[in-house]
């Protein structure tokens, strides 16, 4: 037997506590203080409804573009050899480790009507910055490594005979790759896909600078929470964060079930 | 790999196992040409930005009283948040990995959980618990007692954004290498701290060392609940980022840019180290295998 059980798990228990679940459930200690009806009112006000809609369709835009391009990014990493391919791999993780300001800042000089991005596309005469589109430019900046990182190690395992076996067959490499390589891909796609959009729902740092933050068309709900906060309405910032913070939770707990599922595949294949 | 295997085999098979070579240089352009606009452009702007007034205003910007106690206050955060993180992941993975007790999956999923929760509400529980209307509040007040608003605050709330980092990352790693060793080691006379020294660490080292350096890039990075709880009082309570947002906010973009270029430097060195601890790790598990992988 193995010395130390009772101590790390002892410690692991009383700083897991400490640090994340006595703090977490202030909240919904708080939440539960404001009664039914006072809930319910906070969280579907017209303005905290509307940033609802905003976090989640901006979330979701971005998720989905980053699952078309993570797909293609992931699949030219790991089939393709070119120049630069390993720092295109290493690149991939930027968005995880610049600070969210960084971002923020950066992404709101690019796009601005006057920036490098942002002139061109005014041209167009597409406005991005301080626009619902500038929201999903942020959040598809950070989303981009949940996807590729969730693809890349089971595209690596995919076997190749089993789509030697489908040209053998008589399959088009058409047919190869959405019949058999594809599926394969799905589930870890989809995590990928559930992972991005759940980091979006939170995003609070890269999105503010380029929202706009107009109540009612560009603000995203992590902000109406800190609005409210510096309001010194914690009710109202309570509720809201209550609801973001279930909605996010009911998020993971699928994307574990997804996880689970994908596993199987790869046991069973 | 996969495609060197396949590179010996008949034409017609190849025809059929891969893409044209048209279609192979369409998808690598257009994958360059999205990794180029969204990741290389913004980070060649953090530099252009920053170095926009030239070197002299660069360095002015960054000695600036502000951004030194900025600076300082985001090295101390780090300093302890890093640590105390970093004790708590190998306490965790130790009694994960290598025991089995009731109630262990929902332990790890406890473990994740601040990386499920949005940074503003991150910062907000803490305010939530100490704040003056807080659970706290009326107490800390009494014994004249500051933890939001001030450092303490920011550093709890650094210490729960970076809380799974090095304990998700050993806990895998360790379950691999299963006890087998350690047990040796203890049939063999090794007393604990010798085992975890000289059969445990070398088995993890990588893995602990990419979570450090994974936390610590969060820990100096964080900006959503570090604002929640800092109060934003100059020269006391502003991290790097806070010290970014605002001068941002009061348009002095050259200062913003040049203390983000900090920051992204940080980035950087992470991404560097990441892959190299990635390389070394893959090394230093398949010795034998020349690297094809």
């Amino acid at each position: 037997m193995l010395p130390g059980f009772g101590l790390a798990l002892g410690f692991t228990l009383l700083y897991l506590s400490l640090i994340v679940l006595i703090p977490l459930s202030t909240l919904f200690w708080k939440s539960a203080g404001l009664g039914w009806a006072g809930f319910a009112q906070a969280v579907t006000a017209p303005r905290v409804v509307a940033s609802y809609k905003l976090t989640f369709g901006a979330s979701l835009v971005a998720a989905a573009v980053n699952a078309v391009f993570g797909l293609l990014v992931t699949w030219v990493l790991v089939r393709y050899r070119f120049p630069g391919r390993r720092l295109m791999d290493a690149l991939v993780d930027f968005p995880f480790a610049l600070p969210t300001a960084v971002a923020g800042i950066t992404l709101t000089t690019l796009y601005a009507p006057t920036g490098w991005l942002g002139a061109p596309l005014a041209k167009l005469g597409v406005k991005a910055a301080f626009t619902p589109l500038g929201i999903v430019v942020a959040l598809t900046f950070i989303g981009l490594p949940f996807v590729v990182r969730t693809l890349q190690p089971v595209l690596e395992s995919l076997d190749p005979e089993v789509e030697e076996a489908a040209a053998s067959l008589g399959a088009s490499r058409f047919q190869t790759i959405f019949r058999v390589v594809l599926p394969a891909l799905f589930p870890a796609w989809l995590t990928g896909f559930a992972l991005a959009f759940a980091r979006a729902l939170g995003e609070y740092g890269s999105v503010v600078f380029i929202a706009g933050n107009m109540p009612m068309k560009t603000e995203i709900t992590p902000l109406l929470i800190i609005t409210k906060l510096e309001q010194y309405d914690y009710a109202g910032a309570t509720a809201i964060a209550t609801v973001t913070l279930v909605a996010s939770f009911v998020l993971l707990l699928g994307i574990n079930r997804l996880q689970a599922w994908s596993a199987r595949l790869g046991v069973a294949e | 790999m996969a495609s060197l295997a396949l590179r010996a085999r008949s034409a017609p098979t190849a025809r059929a196992t891969h893409e044209p070579r048209a279609v192979k240089a369409a998808l690598t352009l257009a994958a360059v040409g999205f990794i180029g606009l969204f990741l290389v452009v913004p980070l060649a702007a953090v530099f252009v930005e920053a170095l926009d007034k030239g070197w002299t205003a660069y360095v002015a910007a960054l000695r600036e009283p502000m951004a030194l106690s900025a600076l300082r206050l985001t090295l101390l955060t780090a300093a302890v948040a890093v640590p105390l993180n970093l004790v708590f992941g190998l306490a965790a993975a130790w009694a994960i990995a290598k025991f089995d007790f009731a109630g262990k999956n929902v332990l790890v999923s406890l473990i994740d959980l601040p990386f499920g929760v949005s940074p503003v509400i991150s910062g907000m529980v803490f305010i939530l618990l100490f704040g003056r209307q807080g659970l706290l509040g009326p107490w800390l007040e009494a014994h004249d007692l500051r933890i939001v608003f001030a450092v303490p605050g920011l550093v709890l709330a650094t210490v729960f954004v970076t809380f799974p980092f090095v304990a998700r990352e050993l806990i895998p790693l360790m379950q691999a290498d299963g006890t087998d060793e350690e047990e040796a080691a203890r049939v063999l006379g090794a007393s604990g701290f010798h085992m975890f020294r000289r059969v445990t660490l070398p088995n993890i080292k990588w893995g602990l060392l990419y979570g450090v350096i994974l936390c610590n890039a969060r820990a100096m990075g964080e900006f959503g609940a570090v604002s929640v709880v800092s109060g934003h009082i100059r020269g006391q309570t502003n991290t790097l980022p806070l010290h970014v947002e605002i001068l941002y906010n009061e348009y002095n973009f050259q200062a913003a840019f040049a203390a983000a270029s900090l920051l992204a430097c940080l980035a950087l060195v992470t991404l560097v180290a990441k892959t190299a601890v990635e390389w070394r790790s893959a090394r230093a598990r398949h010795p034998e295998e020349p690297h094809v992988d």
